[in-house]
């Protein structure tokens, strides 16, 4: 570099105090972990706060928790060892309702590694206990999970032969609701079809646009496929019709999204205008297409998808989709050509046009997506309510917008990142579960989601106009000079 | 005629980041005159009215209407004052009535309601003053060009203003009802206003005005009344300042390229090394300079659209060719036809000689053409993204692979063309929004010396860039010519056409008004000639 650069740059520079220095052959002023942090910070601030909501929810929803499956036949069995005398007879009444073959399991395995063994064990129904307990007599410990316990003890007291019998109970401890694992993997089902949503809301928002038809496309998407499966046979549908209707609905709010895609692009209509008509469209076909009324007729199979979840960590399917689609998107945003577009096109359209985007491709491409995700949302409504209705998916696209929002995109486009989003869309998730698990009854709801969302821009704006002030005068540039 | 100054503007100056567009301006308007504002583009009279009309708060010096000091930096108390300004662009609102417009925010009212009797009278009043025939209750949309003028002058009338200050107000108008506009200007003279006018065509000027003002290089010269004046004279007032030193020989040439097509550009920054202002490098100096030694690259014949009515010129291998004229004389029209960014209504592209379709932009780049927008905020960059991603853009196709992009190899690219080019950042993901003018132009540069293009179609390269850049660009500009890139530079800063081009195409009204063979020979009077017809 040579030394008449630098004074010349040196001489621009004393009016615009935010430019940095160079990167070349001289060392950066601003290298170290410090930047990186502040820009993680910028990019994914949003994470702290849904750490701190979901730090103050665990807070609040301390409570006492029955241990269930393994963890709670562990401890029966350590305590009844610890209460039954050596010889003495032990027998099991097991959970009612579903039996949960790894709390029976564990409790005997542990029995019997100490030495002692399980004399009978019962099914937890409280006629089936007192049958088996009337023909039993002291010495006698009854092992019982917590919920049956109380059945358990009445019953006992009233056949007088059997006092002195001892009954024992799992130990309970204290912990968050908020942080059973059942409770988590619930917020990521209920925010999945959302989450899903969003990935293609926020390439629709960075490109500078919306997408306002996106719920209304969950109901088209559902009584599209609940119909179609009907049609097909009904109940007795067969897994490859299933996929055919499913592939069908997606396939078909693709096209609705790729005809919005059009407007927008062909001629030049608001893509708030287009997507509006369109919402209104689809709503109206799929209420057409079901007469009014939900469809019901699903193969028992079809709930696979929105309810079943994986042997090994019980993370249901629809949030494997979702984490895969996120994981896709993330990558299509930061490492391909066509992210680069969606990101130039909403930051200036026109320059992007000059550098030779082909502007119109982009953005028909990026409707068509978010029509596409929208129909897979609506697929995945359906396996979870096993059924098809035009009301579903009321509303969604303000919570998915919400989701973009909260999570840094910008309305005017050009900035947004995809794993933003999708803290967006927990943060909104988290907060209606806490919610609901601290007892806040639902209009209140409303009004803290609400808040939450204007917290959110507002910090963005915040953000900003940090931004520009410390950006110093360059910013007016554009507007004065 | 009256001796009270109604504006008195005393050492005026106004800076942006970047550039000091007003470095002392000094003038006064009388009572009942019409003074005229002149200058080169970009000499800062547009920065001077906009001070004025209180757009603008300046850094220093003094502005005063009948002797009291302007509320500088707010245009309504401005306005209120007495100070009207009619702009190129409108300022009305197109889907209200002209009543209503000439009105608006001074609604007359009785009873808390608008007083719709009361302002038509006036209105009528103060439009048939003017002589002009609009119908009171049309929206202002429907209106002509002329016709929403004098809906403007009349909203000046309105409310009593004191000083008229008006941007090109007939740049926009045809001959006649530019005509009518000198005499109805005339007219408000002998009713005591103030008229402060700027203009690009001289003889407007020198027909309407009673007192000149000469601005340069954000500064006055002085004012003249017109007796003392006449065509040659002023020109020379407005260009006059020395070429020589500023621009680098023409038998600069860089040293050996070998390597990639960057090679070249990376002795951009070695030439300067030696600290000269105009170095003039020897080594391998290229003699072949007559143009009809070189083959021809591109051509262009009787391009039509919109401004540009009927432009054809030719650009050879290694030629810079000027492209100079008034604002408004479709320049920038010209380059965004070739460059595909506009339809073309008719003409021909030809490229080496064969007939080309360019329908878009992207077409362009990849027959290897060029442009560098006059405006980079608004056409050349997305500011909000990163240096490097702007750099990017339009070679991403060079560094992927089935749509994925190689980062290792954009990353390189992008070192290498900010070290050619000494692009100063704090790194490859600063906003392109933090960058200095400068860097920012440099950053386009870049991108498409990375692309390697033959046809370079640079729009007002050196537009609010600093004298050290200003410079660097200019080598630039010889360096592609030397290394057999057809180079067409637009500019509106004539010693700088002249300086740097071997030929010059002068446009005048989307036509050529006239072709500059020999740009060594001509002076700045010979192309403000050709372009003010």
């Amino acid at each position: 570099m040579s030394r008449r650069w630098r004074y010349g740059d040196a001489a621009a520079d004393r009016f615009s105090p935010g430019a940095g220095g160079a990167v070349t052959g001289r060392p950066t002023r601003s290298g170290g972990w410090r930047p990186l942090l502040s820009r993680f910070v910028a990019h994914y601030g949003m994470l702290g706060v849904l750490l701190l909501l979901g730090a103050f929810f665990s807070i609040v929803t301390v409570r006492e928790q029955q241990p269930e499956g393994a963890r709670a036949g562990r401890s029966l069995s350590a305590r009844v060892v610890c209460t039954a005398p050596a010889g003495c007879r032990i027998i099991l009444v097991e959970r009612v309702g579903a039996p949960d073959r790894a709390f029976a399991m564990t409790f005997a395995g542990e029995l019997s590694r100490c030495g002692r063994s399980l004399t009978a064990r019962i099914p937890g129904d409280p006629a089936e206990v007192r049958r088996a307990l009337e023909h039993e007599a002291p010495p006698l410990v009854v092992a019982t999970p917590t919920s049956s316990a109380p059945a358990v003890r009445s019953i006992i007291a009233s056949i007088p032969a059997l006092a002195g019998v001892i009954v024992v109970e799992p130990a309970s401890y204290r912990w968050p609701t908020f942080l059973l694992p059942s409770n988590l993997r619930n917020i990521a089902n209920q925010i999945a079809v959302i989450a899903i949503l969003a990935v293609g809301m926020t390439l629709v928002i960075v490109s500078g646009g919306i997408d306002l038809s996106v719920g209304s496309l969950i109901a088209l998407s559902a009584v599209c496929a609940a119909g179609l499966v009907g049609m097909m046979g009904g109940e007795a549908t067969g897994a490859g019709a299933l996929l055919v209707a499913a592939l069908t609905a997606t396939l078909l709010c693709g096209l609705v999204g790729l005809f919005s895609g059009l407007m927008v692009t062909r001629f030049r209509v608001p893509p708030f205008i287009a997507t509006l008509g369109m919402m209104q469209v689809a709503s109206g076909i799929a209420y057409i297409l079901s007469h009014g009324k939900p469809i019901y007729r699903l193969p028992g199979f079809s709930v696979v998808l929105g309810r079943g979840a994986d042997p090994l960590l019980g993370v249901p399917w629809a949030v494997w989709l979702m984490v895969v689609l996120y994981a896709a998107a993330h990558l299509v945003m930061s490492r391909t050509v066509f992210g680069r577009h969606v990101y130039a096109v909403g930051s200036n359209a026109e320059a992007a046009r000059l550098a030779g985007v082909r502007v119109n491709r982009v953005l028909v491409a990026v409707y068509l997506g978010s029509g596409l995700l929208a129909g897979l949302g609506g697929v995945i409504t359906a396996s979870q309510l096993k059924s098809g209705a035009p009301t579903y998916g009321l509303l969604y696209e303000l919570y998915v917008i919400a989701a973009v929002v909260v999570g840094g995109t910008s309305l005017n486009g050009g900035e947004g990142k995809i794993l933003g989003t999708l803290i967006g869309a927990f943060i909104i998730a988290v907060i209606q579960n806490g919610m609901n698990l601290a007892n806040v009854e639902s209009y209140t709801q409303k009004v803290v989601l609400g808040l939450v969302i204007l917290g959110a821009v507002l910090l963005d704006r915040l953000k900003q106009r940090g931004l520009a002030r410390r950006r110093g005068g360059s910013e007016g540039e554009g507007t004065r000079g | 005629m009256n001796d009270v100054p109604v504006l008195r503007v005393a050492g005026l100056v106004k800076g942006f980041p970047g550039v000091l567009a007003v470095r002392g301006a000094s003038l006064d308007v009388r009572a009942g005159e019409i003074h005229a504002l002149v200058g080169e583009n970009g000499a800062g009279k547009s920065t001077l009215l906009k001070v004025v009309t209180g757009a603008h708060r300046p850094d220093g010096g003094s502005v005063e209407l009948d002797g009291m000091a302007l509320p500088l930096g707010d245009p309504a108390r401005v306005r209120q004052a007495g100070v009207a300004a009619i702009y190129q662009e409108f300022s009305l609102a197109p889907s209200l009535t002209v009543r209503e417009n000439l009105f608006l925010g001074r609604e007359r009212r009785r009873f808390g309601l608008i007083n719709v009797r009361d302002e038509r009278r006036r209105a009528g009043e103060a439009l048939s003053r003017l002589g002009a025939d609009v119908d009171l209750e049309t929206s202002v949309a429907a209106l002509s060009v002329s016709q929403q003028q004098m809906v403007e002058i009349a909203r000046a009338l309105l409310c009593e203003a004191r000083l008229i200050v008006l941007d090109e107000p007939t740049a926009a108008l045809a001959p006649r009802e530019a005509l009518r506009l000198l005499g109805l200007l005339a007219d408000l003279k002998q009713r005591g206003l103030g008229i402060l006018f700027v203009s690009h065509r001289l003889d407007e000027v020198l027909r309407a005005c009673d007192r000149v003002t000469v601005m340069r290089d954000g500064m006055t010269l002085g004012t003249w009344p017109l007796a003392e004046l006449d065509r040659e004279r002023l020109i020379e007032r407005m260009v006059g300042r020395s070429i020589g030193e500023e621009y680098p020989a023409r038998e600069v040439v860089g040293g050996p390229t070998a390597g990639g097509p960057m090679a070249g550009g990376a002795t951009v920054s070695c030439a300067t090394a030696g600290g000269s202002a105009a170095p003039r490098a020897s080594g391998s100096a290229s003699a072949a300079r007559g143009a009809g030694r070189r083959p021809l690259l591109l051509e262009v014949r009787d391009l039509r659209s919109g401004r540009v009515q009927g432009v054809s010129f030719a650009v050879s291998a290694g030629e810079i060719l000027g492209i100079a004229g008034l604002a408004g004389a479709g320049r920038t029209e010209l380059a965004r036809l070739v460059f595909g960014a506009d339809r073309l209504d008719s003409g021909m592209i030809l490229l080496d000689g064969r007939e080309v379709r360019i329908g878009s932009p992207r077409e362009a780049i990849g027959l290897g053409i060029c442009l560098l927008t006059e405006d980079r905020k608004a056409q050349g960059l997305c500011l909000g993204l990163s240096a490097r991603d702007n750099f990017a853009l339009p070679n991403l196709d060079r560094w992927t692979r089935g749509g994925w992009i190689d980062g290792v190899r954009e990353g390189a690219a992008f070192q290498r063309q900010v070290g050619n080019l000494g692009i100063r950042l704090s790194g490859p993901g600063q906003p392109a929004r933090d960058l200095s003018g400068g860097n920012q132009q440099k950053l386009l540069v870049a991108r498409w010396l990375e692309r390697d293009a033959r046809v370079l179609l640079f729009d007002e390269p050196t537009r609010g860039i600093d004298v050290a850049a200003r410079h660097e660009m200019y080598l630039l500009l010889r360096r592609l010519a030397a290394r057999g890139k057809a180079v067409v530079m637009i500019s509106s800063d004539l010693p700088e056409v002249l300086g740097m081009s071997d030929r010059i195409v002068v446009l005048r009204e989307g036509r050529v008004g006239g072709e500059v063979r020999d740009a060594t020979r001509a002076t700045p009077e010979d192309v403000m000639a050709l372009a003010a017809g």
